[in-house]
């Protein structure tokens, strides 16, 4: 049983069976909205993760110090999660049997004044929140290191637990790419939100129908391509950034084939049979070609099918702009799953001039 | 009657100007005690600054291979092998991690994203895009060699065929 959830907590796997999951509760929204949904994998969950709990390697990830505010943020945003959810199903169905949302009802209307109610919320939520935080302090010693010495790192040298799906991402990205330009553009895109999001649905009310398409999206690169990724750097990273599964001993010695090859040896050497080419835009044309095709033919492709109707509503600038974004959201799994494959290190490979893509 | 006694209680020209100097006077020493903390601020009390070339003693003493002996002081992993014997960097071209020898798999192995080295320096795992780099070495004249960390070759610029980056041994 361990042996096979080790194999299968394989990121090929778990990647792959996360987003298939995701998908399909997307799809049945109503069933993981409801209480009963709710109860049953809250029961399964726990049993599950004591039952993991069981396992001394596990364990001992679980209660390093720095791992528990992780399990925190992760019982906390699938708490959040289901909750916005289960509000906006009901409101949904609520508003197709032709009734207001709940926000909208007359007792939910009623005003109040912040003082004193606001007020003592707030002052009960930070002594209650200052408590917690000296208990813990308390409890849970800090995971002081040895003063630090340029020379060494310990290993596997870890990020601060919120910053665990930047390097991830990190292993599949050059520098530039996965520390410069994705954190800004995931910034600027977040930013960008209410200038791209015109739909006035939704608004002061919990709903999941109005704004199927919002919601996906960003569940989508929240849950998937940030929390995700944070639980894959926590529990599946050990000693040299390799991979173990959770009951999995960390092995220092664990060896991985992982030949990683960039897109111009496979198709110069591999393919044609001959040597690189010494003129180096001669030698990434194809990459640079797939990165080009990625960015104009896509959209355009994507539009045909599916984009004609927020064309229309949303003006070609707003809607090329989300189209940008969402291809570059996904150019996060798409790499993902060439260097699982076919062990591809990178598309564009220019050291001459820093770009690697 | 009315224009003296206003003239009375508020001050001159000449004492407003005095005030304005004092009160300059003491804002520019205040931003400049600030600025001078700050510029002490960059320079801390204890720096870990090893010098910037080291007496690595002769090359023939060294065994074949990868060697750690001055990873520790000075960040340079010696390697010979085929006759050459060269200084290399222990910073990953990735994102600046100090990767480790794994002596058992004869390779480099960054712990912080995973790229993986050949004993050579030449990148084969994970996402580092460049080898190690290597550092200039050359012998003195009692035929110790001198590793100079200033000078920095990189194999994809064509610089290891370079005669300063390897001695021959």
């Amino acid at each position: 049983m361990k042996a096979i959830i080790n194999y299968l907590s394989d990121p090929v796997f778990s990647f792959t069976g996360i987003i298939f999951f995701f998908f399909l509760g997307i799809k049945h929204i109503e069933v993981v909205a409801s209480k009963k949904f709710a109860t049953i994998a809250l029961i399964l969950i726990l049993i599950i993760f004591g039952w993991m709990s069981l396992d001394p390697v596990f364990l001992s990830i679980v209660i390093w110090p720095d791992n528990v505010p992780i399990i925190f943020l992760l019982a906390l945003v699938i708490w959040s999660t289901w909750f916005a959810i289960h509000k906006g199903v009901i409101n949904d169905q609520r508003m197709a049997a032709g009734e207001p949302p709940v926000e909208g009802t007359p007792e939910n209307r009623e005003k109040v004044w912040a003082w004193p109610n606001l007020v003592y919320t707030e002052l009960f939520a930070i002594i209650a929140g200052t408590v917690f935080l000296i208990a813990w302090s308390i409890l849970l010693k800090s995971p002081l290191e040895e003063p630090a010495n340029p020379t060494w790192a310990p290993n596997p040298a870890k990020a601060p637990w919120y910053f665990l799906g930047l390097q991830e991402m990190l292993v599949y990205f050059d520098p530039w790419i996965a520390g410069v330009t994705l954190p800004v553009l995931i910034v600027v895109g977040l930013i960008a939100i209410p200038y791209i999001d015109t739909n006035p649905k939704g608004n002061g009310y919990y709903s999941f129908k109005d704004r199927k398409f919002a919601i996906t999206s960003f569940l989508f690169g929240w849950l998937l391509l940030w929390i995700f990724l944070i639980i894959i750097g926590t529990f599946l990273r050990g000693p040299n950034w390799t991979f173990y599964g959770p009951f999995e001993f960390w092995d220092a010695h664990k060896v991985v084939a992982a030949n990683n090859i960039n897109l111009s040896e496979i198709f110069w050497i591999k393919f044609l049979n001959m040597p690189l080419p010494k003129n180096i835009f001669a030698r990434e044309f194809l990459g640079l070609i797939l990165v080009a095709i990625y960015y104009t033919f896509v959209p355009v492709f994507i539009t045909r099918k599916f984009g004609q109707k927020f064309l229309i509503t949303m003006g070609k600038a707003r809607y090329y702009f989300l189209i940008f974004l969402v291809l570059t959201m996904m150019s996060l799994p798409l790499k993902m799953y060439l260097r699982w494959f076919i062990n591809l290190k990178y598309i564009v490979f220019m050291p001459e001039f820093e770009l690697n893509i | 009657m009315a224009l003296e006694v206003e003239k009375k209680s508020s001050i001159n020209r000449r004492e407003f100007f005095s005030y304005l100097s004092i009160g300059f006077i003491a804002l520019s020493a205040s931003v400049g005690g600030v600025l001078s903390l700050i510029f002490r601020y960059l320079y801390p009390n204890v720096v870990f600054e090893p010098a910037m070339d080291f007496n690595a003693g002769r090359p023939e003493a060294y065994d074949t291979g990868v060697d750690e002996r001055w990873k520790k002081i000075y960040g340079v992993w010696i390697f010979k092998s085929d006759g050459k014997f060269v200084a290399m960097s222990n910073i990953c071209t990735h994102l600046g991690c100090v990767p480790t020898w794994l002596s058992a798999e004869r390779k480099f192995k960054c712990p912080c994203h995973g790229s993986g080295f050949y004993p050579n320096g030449i990148n084969f795992e994970g996402p580092a895009p460049r080898p190690l780099e290597r550092y200039k070495v050359f012998l003195d004249a009692t035929g110790n060699a001198i590793v100079d960390k200033t000078r920095v070759f990189r194999y994809e610029k064509g610089e290891w065929s370079n005669p300063d980056s390897y001695i021959s041994v």
